[in-house]
């Protein structure tokens, strides 16, 4: 299974206000999803924050926001307030998530059936 | 690297033509083998995930009169099914601490829905579960999960002992089984597909 359990272990309440600089993303609305695939425009740059930098590499393709976090072993919050900066700085893109309104649109449905018969 | 963490293998990457993304939630009791559901279908080996939750106490334990903060950490194991090459699927299961899910800021807005796992050995788990999606109006199919050791019951049966309406899809599955596991998730989206066309059923 997943060695994040490890991470866990020194990362502690002040590990976590460190890397955000106190910032908290529970108290700050994100627009971002746990499946908001993020990619990134360049590749690390001199200078940025470990975390950043580290984000940059994983985000060479596609990854959500969840694998982040995963990889990262560090807590959705922690990342999505790593990511708004990021975003800020224009250093990655996203790509929101498809939001289904009350009911799914039925060419998504569609096409995840037609990908799941493949599968 | 100055702190630990881990990177996809290349064979994780997702293709730079991905660009959207839908999730399903994986929910039911403790050991009822969410994490296996995810992991027969999903292309990756699951991941986990965490986030770290502060409440002021609610509906947790009781402590009236008592003003306190409680801050948990809830994990979460999750996987991935590319659907074609600009759609990519997440389920989500979720271990344990059942009454912190709903508590997890963005895991069921904008689900398409999710899968109750249920073992017919702990069927009452099942019940706050089942009565928390139709609060929140997340639509779901029930999954019974044929444990080799577990009773045997005709699915009406359980229908009957779930309080299940008749238009909630129960199938029965091997979660173990990748083919199974698809067909879960197949019935799932073929009841979302059936309530997009005819609202009303709903």
């Amino acid at each position: 299974m997943s060695d994040s359990g490890h991470h866990w272990e020194d990362g502690g309440p002040e590990r976590l206000y460190v890397i955000t600089g106190g910032r908290s993303g529970a108290a700050e609305q994100t627009a971002l999803d746990l499946v908001t695939l993020i990619v990134a425009r360049t590749g690390p740059k001199n200078g940025m924050q470990p975390e950043h930098a580290a984000i940059m590499r994983l985000c060479q393709s596609p990854l959500s926001v969840a694998e982040i976090s995963a990889y990262l072993g560090l807590p959705v919050s922690v990342v999505t307030v790593l990511l708004d900066d990021l975003i800020a700085a224009r250093h990655v893109l996203s790509r929101a998530p498809v939001a289904p309104a009350q009911l799914p649109d039925l060419a998504l449905i569609e096409a995840v059936i037609d990908g799941l018969q493949k599968l | 690297m100055d702190f630990k963490s881990s990177e996809p293998r290349r064979e994780d990457a997702l293709p730079a033509t991905a660009v959207a993304a839908v999730k399903v939630v994986i929910v039911g009791g403790f050991g009822v083998g969410k994490t296996t559901l995810v992991g027969s279908v999903s292309e990756i080996r699951p991941l986990t995930t965490e986030e770290t939750m502060t409440q002021a106490g609610v509906g947790v334990d009781d402590t009236a009169g008592v003003e306190r903060k409680t801050s948990t950490t809830v994990a979460m194991d999750f996987g991935r099914i590319s659907i074609n090459e600009e759609l990519v699927l997440y389920l989500f299961g979720t271990p344990g601490q059942e009454r912190f899910w709903f508590l997890w800021r963005g895991l069921f807005e904008g689900a398409l829905g999710a899968v109750v796992l249920v073992d017919t050995r702990r069927l009452e788990v099942s019940f706050d579960v089942i009565g928390r999606l139709e609060e929140r109006g997340v639509p779901f199919v029930v999954a019974v999960n044929s444990f080799p050791e577990a009773p045997q019951y005709p699915v009406e049966e359980l229908r009957a002992a779930l309080d299940l309406p008749a238009s909630v899809p129960l199938v029965l599955c091997d979660a173990r089984r990748r083919d199974s596991s698809r067909d879960v998730l197949m019935t799932l989206m073929r009841y979302l597909h059936s309530l997009a066309v005819t609202p009303e059923a709903s």
